[in-house]
């Protein structure tokens, strides 16, 4: 009797044991090097993510190897869906870390990437950051990169932008506990204020909410030149539609996450006219690389039945490999510390151009592409620099 | 704030009153059947959305909204059948809890099939037009809402006062148990309750849906919340309390954010819900009930 | 022999309690390798506190409330604004600033903790006062708007400088090993068990069972119900203390209803009325959630890839899975009865026996056509 009590225990225990061991993965092999791509693909930001993905997913294909120490080693992605939700992002970047991985890739979305970012910096794993702008992403955090430029750089230009275009008075909508929004908005208004234009309206809404006519309402009746929206691809659509419908005709501008084709696809006729600043432009390719990549690509898409617009997010994706492999030939090991030594001294041509880090980890940028909606086409309007 | 701002502001607050007067009703007709806050109406809103956008994606509108419709009300009876019945006889807790899963079920479901990205929501020519009378500009469906919304009310409060199938409803909703011992079809009526609440909520999801034009998997979740608050405000139980509880909000929220405390205008409607508890339990137009020992 | 049961039981708590203690130690050795694991384990445990507390709320006095989630904020606001390194704070408020009243005080982390707990007791209390007087769903949709007020506060911008409104916060300070989260989560179960198997205990299920006949036994109602909301409270705040430690960074959306859902599910997964059902709700929703991953990776079974498996699939397996639990086992895995040595071997005991059985019934028929 009674050791049939222990046996069933010690059975029950190792099952429990057993199962949590379980999720812990295979053994590495020793040719094979991870890499990890921390994205959402469901949740708020799960379309954006998914762009990314697949530009770095297009990535490995075309580069599949890294040469470590004169022996090729494969290059395995470890695909986790951080859901755009930072409690989901804590499990999700653990698993990534007993995943042992060498370098992580993502997030889309700002938010994740900072609930995330002390984890990478505690497990000592180096993190590239797509298209994550928010300052404080890298800021104080020793092991996450960027390849894109930072919401600082990117609300200045979108100033200057407005004003040199006319625009005297502003509006500012942003959404309520969101980083990047928020964020970019208090730049944008700065920078506006700075260049002596006047910030006639701010506004913010609530996550999930999809009526925006009380506080356009407001706007209309401040009448601002621009108003700025930087926002989810959730709610641009929204956004915009319901401004045109009150017969606001001031010109709407946001920030890189606008350029999308869902906005075009769901605000239609609306949407012509938006502005935004974002990181490429697939019109003119600033190297072969980029040449290379937009051709590619395009096929890429085709093959995984998107539509065939390169969406700035899926280059930056591509960059961002680029980044890591270069790092790790650089560094010549799997160590991720070395990696994240290698990663501060790299040089790579990308697809959105030459990026270099600064002592922060931001990619040295100084350029951002000004585009339009215009045919139902995103345009590209022009390239602006800030001194 | 000009006098024309106020009018529009009058305007988006009235057209999201009436819309969420017609889910609000969902919400009253089951809990004074059931006594069960059916989180999941919200949810069935969303999907109404959804079903509209395949709807209209093959059909001309006149024979799409029909469809959506009756799809809509198939997907709140079949909920009925499925999550509430088998616990008729359970503690209130437990339907309340399974309400709570299917709301989560639905979202999941919709973010599964749909993705989590929105989707533009078909326009339906005739009531996309934009109307602009002097510096109001408004689609003709902001206008239609309202009125939709007080007839379809007024065809709903016939039907419960002055047909078989309404004296049911209101047996059952008095003494549950005395009405089956007096024949009532307890579960037929019931399902009826839930196919004219999936109704009001397929027509107030198309009314609001073409007025705000995209939907996601969580577009329901929020407005469903607040619904149930006016359900509440106006008194459990009572269509035209219902009905006031929905223009109040609406006007409400809409006026806190042309205050400029658009922060608050999803406190706002629970700061409403408690203080209308506290002073008046029953909400404006509700009954007092007594406990029975 | 009662005594000799006794005995050996409590000897089989004290092995699997120093099995679990060397399971943790082994997962702590490798701190980098079971990341993954011990990120698991120690959110379960927090989600246990959680549970366990509404459960006390849900189970024990019967209050269907729904305002974890609000009471969980305040508590990692309060750990978070006291905790954070005060050199780290400018760039953690680094669009509004912080105030200057906050801008040094560092508090140790178990005071900032009980402080958290304490702060939303104390706003239990106060919001107890007009909502206890409501009933069953009122309660429940009021508690839930208070949660949702509370969320609103925290994301205002005029309190930008206490809570760094939208941006959220970060550089919390973490916890040292997985041996603190657990250490600390069952001091909070062990009191909350304490407390129900007081008078007070007592007192809270006489008031579940039945309230008018608790009153005319002379039970304050009020008094009562208060108390358990404000304990209940007061371990919902440290464990979203401890939360906001575990995740490193918070902002308000951390704190939606879905959070309070999640518990909500926990518990009645675990059986309302069980403390231990709880305990183990967590664990197996928690990890449960995580080992359904490779439902959102794509399946490819000899080079046909299967349709149905693509991101979104888990959650939706999860929901089903879950109105299973709540429509065929709705009094969940433990029901009301609490966890015990002699349960469980009498349920391995009777699990073959039970098997059988089953597999007779089902072979019934056509035995019983032959016999006839």
């Amino acid at each position: 009797m009674k050791i049939r009590k222990l046996m069933c225990m010690a059975m029950a225990t190792c099952l429990v044991a057993g199962s949590l061991a379980g999720c812990g993965g295979k053994k590495s092999d020793d040719k094979v090097i991870k890499i990890g791509v921390f994205q959402p693909t469901t949740g708020e930001n799960g379309g954006g993510g998914f762009q990314e993905v697949l530009g770095i997913r297009y990535a490995n294909q075309i580069h599949p190897t890294v040469t470590i120490g004169g022996e090729e080693y494969k290059i395995e992605l470890v695909e986790v869906d951080n859901k755009s939700d930072k409690t989901e992002a804590v499990n999700a970047a653990q698993k990534l870390v007993s995943e042992k991985v060498s370098v992580v890739l993502g997030s889309y979305g700002s938010g994740v990437s900072i609930a995330a970012g002390q984890i990478f910096a505690d497990a000592k794993i180096p993190a590239i950051g797509c298209s994550c702008t928010n300052p404080q992403v890298t800021e104080g955090n020793d092991f996450y990169f960027r390849v894109c430029f930072i919401d600082p750089f990117q609300g200045t230009v979108m100033a200057n932008y407005a004003f040199q275009n006319g625009a005297k008075t502003a509006a500012v909508i942003t959404q309520l506990g969101d980083d990047y929004s928020s964020g970019l908005g208090s730049f944008f208004k700065e920078a506006f204020a700075g260049l002596g234009g006047n910030v006639v309206s701010e506004e913010q809404f609530q996550t999930n909410q999809t009526d925006f006519k009380a506080i356009l309402t407001n706007i209309k009746a401040a009448n601002p030149d621009i108003i700025f929206a930087p926002s989810s691809i959730t709610t641009a659509p929204l956004i915009i539609k319901q401004a045109r419908e009150l017969g606001i005709t001031a010109t709407i501008a946001a920030g890189d996450t606008w350029e999308n084709s869902t906005i075009i696809e769901n605000a239609g006729a609306d949407a012509e006219g938006v502005v935004l600043s974002t990181f490429f432009d697939e019109a003119e390719p600033a190297n072969e690389e980029a040449a290379a990549f937009i051709e590619g690509f395009k096929k890429y898409l085709k093959d995984n039945k998107q539509e065939e617009i390169i969406p700035a997010v899926s280059a930056l994706g591509y960059d961002s490999y680029l980044a890591a492999i270069k790092a790790i030939e650089t560094a010549g090991s799997t160590d991720t510390t070395a990696i994240r030594d290698a990663l501060k001294g790299v040089q790579i041509d990308g697809v959105t151009g030459t990026i270099t880090f600064n002592e922060t980890g931001d990619a040295n940028k100084d350029i951002a592409f000004i585009k339009t909606i215009k045919d139902g086409k995103f345009q590209f309007l022009t390239t602006t620099t800030v001194e | 704030m000009s006098f024309t701002t106020f009018l529009q502001q009058c305007l988006t607050g009235i057209s999201l009153g009436g819309a969420y007067a017609l889910i609000a009703i969902g919400y009253t007709l089951v809990y004074g059947i059931l006594r069960l806050i059916n989180f999941a109406h919200g949810d069935i809103f969303m999907m109404a959305g959804y079903f509209m956008i395949f709807a209209m994606a093959s059909l001309p509108w006149f024979l799409a909204i029909p469809v959506t419709l009756l799809v809509t009300v198939l997907l709140g009876v079949s909920i009925e059948r499925v999550a509430y019945r088998p616990l008729r006889s359970a503690p209130r807790m437990s339907v309340m809890i399974s309400a709570i899963g299917v709301s989560y079920l639905l979202q999941n479901l919709a973010t599964y099939l749909f993705t989590a990205l929105p989707k533009g929501y078909p326009e339906i020519p005739f009531l996309k037009r934009i109307f602009q009378i002097g510096g109001l500009s408004a689609s003709f469906v902001t206008f239609l809402t309202p009125v939709l919304t007080l007839v379809l009310v007024y065809l709903l409060i016939l039907l419960i006062n002055h047909t078989k199938i309404g004296m049911a409803m209101r047996a059952v909703s008095k003494d549950y148990e005395t009405a089956s011992l007096m024949g009532i079809k307890i579960n037929k009526t019931i399902s009826f309750t839930f196919a004219v609440g999936s109704l009001l909520a397929g027509i107030g999801s198309i009314l609001y849906f073409t007025d705000r034009m995209t939907v996601f998997p969580f577009s329901g979740s929020l407005p469903g919340l607040k619904c149930f608050v006016a359900a509440v405000f106006g008194g459990i139980g009572s269509i035209p309390g219902a009905v006031i509880g929905g223009f109040i909000l609406g006007l409400g929220e809409t006026a806190l954010v042309a205050m400029g405390q658009s922060t608050f205008s999803d406190a706002f409607t629970f700061i409403l819900l408690i203080v209308m508890l506290l002073i008046r339990p029953t909400g404006l137009f509700g009954e007092k009930t007594t406990d029975k020992v | 022999m009662k005594n000799i049961t006794k005995s050996k039981n409590n000897l089989y708590s004290l092995g699997a309690l120093v099995l679990l203690l060397g399971f943790l130690a082994f997962l702590q050795s490798d701190t980098a390798g079971y990341s993954y694991q011990i990120s698991i384990l120690e959110r379960s445990a927090i989600y246990a506190v959680v549970a366990v507390s509404m459960n006390l709320l849900t189970g024990f006095t019967g209050l269907f409330s729904l305002g974890q989630a609000g009471f969980m904020a305040i508590g990692a606001y309060i750990v978070a604004i006291f905790t954070i390194p005060v050199e780290a704070r400018a760039s953690v408020y680094y669009v509004s600033g912080i105030s200057p009243v906050l801008a040094n005080i560092q508090l140790p982390i178990p005071v900032a903790l009980l402080l958290g707990g304490l702060a939303s007791a104390a706003l239990a209390a106060l919001i107890g006062i007009p909502v206890l007087r409501l009933k069953s769903d009122y309660l429940a949709i009021a508690t839930l708007g208070f949660s949702e007020i509370i969320r609103a506060f925290i994301a205002a911008p005029m309190f930008d400088t206490i809570t760094n409104g939208s941006y959220g916060l970060k550089n919390i300070p973490g916890f040292s090993s997985i041996f603190t989260v657990f250490g600390l989560a069952a001091l909070c179960i062990v009191l909350m068990v304490l407390l129900i198997h007081s008078s007070y205990g007592r007192a809270f299920k006489a008031i579940r069972e039945d309230e008018i006949a608790a009153q005319s036994m002379g039970l304050n109602l009020f008094r009562y119900k208060e108390l358990s909301f404000v304990i209940s409270s007061f371990f919902t705040g440290v464990g979203g203390g401890m939360l906001a430690m575990f995740m490193r960074s918070i902002d308000s959306k951390t704190f939606q209803v879905s959070l309070t859902y999640d518990i909500l599910l926990i518990v009645v997964l675990g059986g309302i009325g069980s403390v231990t059902g709880s305990v183990l709700g967590a664990f197996l929703v928690t990890s449960g959630r995580e080992l359904l991953r490779f439902f959102d990776d794509p399946l490819v079974i000899g080079g046909v890839s299967i349709p149905l498996f693509r991101s979104g699939f888990r959650m939706v397996i999860f929901s089903i899975l879950l109105m299973v639990v709540v429509l065929f086992y709705r009094r969940g895995i433990m029901g009301d009865k609490e966890f015990s040595w002699d349960g469980l071997f009498g349920l391995i005991r009777r699990l073959p026996d039970r098997l059988k059985k089953r597999k007779t019934s089902s072979a019934a028929p056509g035995e019983g056509g032959l016999k006839q």
